[in-house]
């Protein structure tokens, strides 16, 4: 496959993911829930297999040939990742589980350090749970308080309020980089310019937002950064946090164990660098290894400035074709540059869960709930939203389809 | 006619029978799915020896939800609390008189939840459900 300047290859991008190939309810799947997690691309599900085949073994363990192939690979897969997002040196790079540990690495090894008693945490009302628990944790620990960055009528953050908010001196803002249920982007570069001015650091979430475009942490001007694998087109049980060098040697360890240490005594232990201090015990070498050929793959085979492109298409398909249901509601903002997937609605009179129950007939799949974000659900006031997102694979047919089948909704509902 | 999606069941959800809150209530309880986020508020009212006098429910839910709180408080009038706790999922079921998915049981089973907490006063204890009552024995209440 070759990068095809203008054309997107979609043909050649969806034989590259065999689930496409299954059917549901008697017709090919149209999978509309990458948001919650992509499907795999080959390049990551042989890579896993050859690992697991041929070179499995623990690594940074053993002066073994198969030991010291993992540890090349996996090491490979840092490097894959630290080039990917723009990391100046992949010891920055620190494999973990998914976004949710990324964040609550730093709300426990950062947070517990630098917020006490009185300091202010500042959250968007746009975040994941994964970005607010892990805060709320931590100012119940220490007895910080937290402030909630408002969005405006459109779905985009209000940045006038923000600043206010900012003049409170906040230690951490802790911001989505792209919402998981209004398509959103955050203007990120100059939230953080924003943010170091008055004092605060930024950890950004990027569990949405590296899926879909090219990213270069050192342009977007944030301390951390989160990626989760399985959103990114590669295994479960993998995703890595970013996080400024000097920061990450300044913490303190997370968890503790096997590989994270650097001298253990019966009188205490001293830790590792990073990033083995953060990543105790033995890791998911192969899931490592698959996000990082899920990642070159992009890199290689499309680009991510196409990958946002064809994003954005889908979205502006989405949005001008929905509309044409009778009584539906999209919730976040109109097309435009700050506006990617996914595309949340409701329709007057089902509810989400019934459309989607409805839609899996035709077999299209979305996500209905309140999509693990509820303090933006009660600022939108709904209890539920039904959820269409996106993936390099995504077809426009796909969404047409979609179309026929809230239609076919409104039909069974006697609408 | 749609398998799932009955007319009797689109009927409760789009008219729920018993929608709204009772006065002075003695039981009361709100509970959400955790999934969807739905909410309901069950409040009942007893009369004489503790029998349920009154019931009511509100919140905002999917069809399936909707419609088997709508079915199940139509049939608590006259039930002592011990009745409320022993009843089985399978009556709640019956009264839908649909198949339920896996997916969609805890739709389902909301209201009933919300009612054996409200008798109980505390979260009941779902996992017990299955054995707390015959359904044969609760259909017969
Ligand atoms: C914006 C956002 N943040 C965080 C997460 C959590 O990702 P994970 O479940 O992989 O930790 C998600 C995924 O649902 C998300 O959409």
């Amino acid at each position: 496959m070759t990068v095809t300047a203008g054309a997107f290859p979609i043909e050649r991008v969806r034989e590259q993911f065999p689930l496409l190939e299954r059917e549901i309810n008697g017709t090919p799947v149209a999978y509309l829930d990458s948001g919650a997690s992509s499907q795999r691309v080959l390049a990551s599900i042989e890579a896993v297999d050859d690992y697991e085949r041929r070179h499995h073994s623990n690594v940074h363990r053993g002066s073994h040939t198969l030991s010291g192939e993992a540890t090349e690979a996996y090491e490979g897969a840092r490097g894959i990742v630290a080039r990917h997002i723009g990391a100046t040196d992949p010891r920055e790079v620190i494999f973990v589980r998914n976004a949710t540990e990324a964040l609550n690495l730093v709300a426990r090894a950062w947070g517990d350090a630098n917020v006490g008693a009185g300091d202010r945490i500042l959250l968007t009302e746009m975040e994941h749970h994964s970005n607010v628990v892990p805060w709320q944790q931590l100012a119940e620990r220490v007895g910080a308080a937290v402030d909630w960055a408002p969005i405006d009528d459109d779905g985009l953050l209000d940045l006038d309020a923000l600043r206010a908010l900012l003049e409170r001196g906040p230690k951490v803002l802790a911001i989505t980089h792209v919402s998981n249920v209004l398509g959103t982007e955050n203007p990120l570069a100059e939230i953080s310019a924003m943010a170091h001015d008055a004092g605060a650091l930024v950890v950004a979430d990027g569990a949405q937002g590296a899926p879909k475009q090219p990213l270069d942490v050192a342009a977007l001007g944030v301390d951390f950064y989160t990626i989760t694998g399985h959103k990114l087109y590669a295994p479960t049980g993998i995703g890595a946090l970013w996080g400024r060098l000097d920061l990450l040697r300044a913490m303190p360890p997370f968890l503790g164990g096997g590989s994270m240490i650097r001298k253990v005594t019966r009188e205490g232990t001293t830790y590792a660098d990073v990033p083995a201090r953060f990543e105790a015990g033995t890791p998911a070498i192969a899931q490592a290894i698959g996000m990082g050929a899920a990642i070159a793959w992009l890199d290689a085979e499309l680009g991510m400035e196409a990958v946002r492109d064809h994003e954005r298409a889908i979205a502006d398909h989405t949005l001008a074709r929905l509309p044409e249901v009778p009584g539906l509601k999209i919730f976040g903002p109109p097309p435009g540059p700050e506006r990617l997937g996914p595309v949340s609605f409701e329709i007057d009179g089902i509810h989400a869960h019934d459309v989607s129950e409805i839609l899996d007939r035709h077999g299209v799949a979305v996500r209905a709930g309140h999509h693990c974000a509820q303090v933006l659900m009660e600022r939108l006031g709904v209890a539920a939203t039904a959820r269409a997102s996106f993936g390099v694979y995504t077809t426009t047919e796909e969404i047409d389809r979609l179309v026929d089948g809230l239609e076919d909704a409104r039909r069974v509902f006697g609408l | 006619m749609d398998e799932l999606y009955r007319d009797q069941i689109l009927e409760h959800y789009k008219r729920p029978h018993n929608f709204g809150v009772v006065e002075a209530a003695d039981l009361e309880y709100e509970d959400t799915n955790p999934f969807c986020g739905d909410e309901q508020h069950v409040t009942i009212k007893l009369g004489e020896d503790d029998r349920v006098a009154e019931v009511a429910f509100e919140g905002k839910g999917c069809a399936i939800s909707t419609a088997a709180t709508s079915l199940l408080t139509d049939e608590l009038v006259g039930m002592t609390r011990d009745e409320l706790l022993r009843l089985p999922k399978e009556y709640v079921l019956e009264l839908l008189g649909i198949d339920i998915s896996a997916t969609r049981m805890k739709c389902a089973m909301l209201g009933l939840k919300i009612v054996k907490s409200a008798a109980l006063g505390k979260p009941a204890e779902w996992e017990d459900e299955g054995e707390a009552g015959n359904p044969a024995e609760a259909a017969a209440f």
